[in-house]
């Protein structure tokens, strides 16, 4: 793909991320930043590209370095939402 | 293959859908589901599009790495959840940084060589800046993390001339990826340059999170998480991965309107917030 049309998806995808927050409630901040922070181990699709190229040894284990990283941060990461928002539930339903 | 772009912009929309359906409380289990699926579907996407040939050693990783995040996740105390999320963001900045140290030392791999043999300029910049901002990520989010563990005092530490220093630092990185998109070669003899650019921002990362109080961490969290969102999307433009690219831009904008929320919430100064401390007054002192 040429820049262009990469750097098109990429503005675009910058005012959607802009829009979408705007309305969160205070309570539900926490969460929200957790849920982002899971979302950014999309990092792991690099890591996978990385460490599945042959050529060079170093940049194989450093992928791999990178998807061991990743990978906590994706189950850490919904994981640690999902229990918290469980939490709002319980107090919800009290 | 366009089926590849396809479901990366259909991960891409289920991430939108997990960002809106966390504003809300009746929405915001659905949105972490959301989120789930969208991560499920490009992480499958890039393996089985891939010609991968060591899938086992790659699946181990995964399972490492989902082990150990599964396991922090469920024995953390609820307390603790803004140091958590801190750290899991040094783990995405670090990973960005061995990405792109993989892609500088592969290039050929990730296609981004030129006629000559040498990597794209273009490429270079994104690389440079793909690493610097992981970096800082990382270093960044290891001074919050430290700080609201309590294993760091939470006061700032306010360097003499830190603004200079800040400033300096931030302009030797930049000149520093100038000069190696503009040098005739990029090959190993350049590889201090990028080394530098790394080693630079793991300081200006630490530099700019000393001199914020405990008080603002919470802000600085998000912040951090926006720069993650950054790299990813540094890397997903050298990669020339859609999936990267979308998902990158949605979570620095959104990471950085959330930080800047929840500011207003606490009634402080966003500028002196993500500047590390610029501007502190007393008041923002004794936050700490």
């Amino acid at each position: 793909m040429d820049f262009i049309s990469v750097l098109s998806i990429f503005v675009l995808a910058c005012f959607v991320g802009y829009y979408v927050v705007w309305s969160v409630t205070p309570a539900l901040h926490t969460p929200l930043m957790a849920v982002t922070n899971a979302i950014s181990s999309v990092i792991i699709v690099g890591a996978l590209i990385a460490s599945a190229e042959a050529g060079s040894a170093t940049a194989k284990w450093l992928g791999l370095a990178a998807v061991v990283l990743a990978s906590i941060n994706i189950f850490g990461g919904f994981a640690v939402t999902e229990r918290m928002l469980a939490m709002y539930k319980k107090k919800d339903s009290k | 293959n366009p089926w590849v772009a396809l479901a990366y912009l259909v991960a891409g929309v289920f991430f939108i859908l997990a960002l809106r359906g966390l504003s809300s409380p009746a929405t915001s289990r659905a949105g972490n589901r959301n989120g789930m699926i969208g991560m499920l579907i490009a992480v499958v996407t890039v393996i089985v599009t891939h010609d991968i040939a060591n899938i086992v050693e790659i699946l181990i990783a995964i399972a490492i790495g989902g082990l150990i995040g599964f396991t922090i996740a469920r024995k953390i105390a609820m307390t603790q959840m803004p140091e958590l999320v801190a750290g899991f963001h040094s783990l995405v900045g670090m990973a960005a940084v061995l990405v792109g140290l993989a892609a500088w030392m592969n290039p050929g791999a990730f296609g981004i060589l030129d006629a000559e043999g040498q990597i794209l300029t273009v490429s270079r910049i994104e690389l440079g800046l793909g690493i610097a901002i992981g970096a800082i990520t990382f270093s960044g989010s290891v001074i919050a993390f430290l700080k609201l563990s309590g294993r760091m005092g939470g006061k700032p530490i306010m360097l003499p001339g830190r603004h200079v220093i800040n400033l300096g630092t931030l302009a030797a990185i930049i000149a520093l990826i100038a000069a190696y998109a503009m040098s005739a070669t990029a090959g190993p003899g350049e590889g201090w340059m990028i080394i530098a650019v790394a080693v630079l921002a793991f300081a200006i990362g630490f530099l700019l999170i000393i001199p914020i109080g405990g008080a603002d961490m919470p802000v600085v969290v998000s912040m951090l998480n926006s720069y993650s969102g950054w790299a990813a999307a540094a890397m997903g433009f050298t990669l020339g991965n859609t999936a990267m690219i979308i998902t990158g831009a949605l979570v620095g904008s959104s990471g950085a309107i959330l930080s800047y929320i929840m500011c207003r919430a606490m009634n402080r100064s966003f500028i002196s917030v993500i500047a590390g401390g610029f501007g502190a007054d007393d008041s923002a002192a004794g936050g700490g």
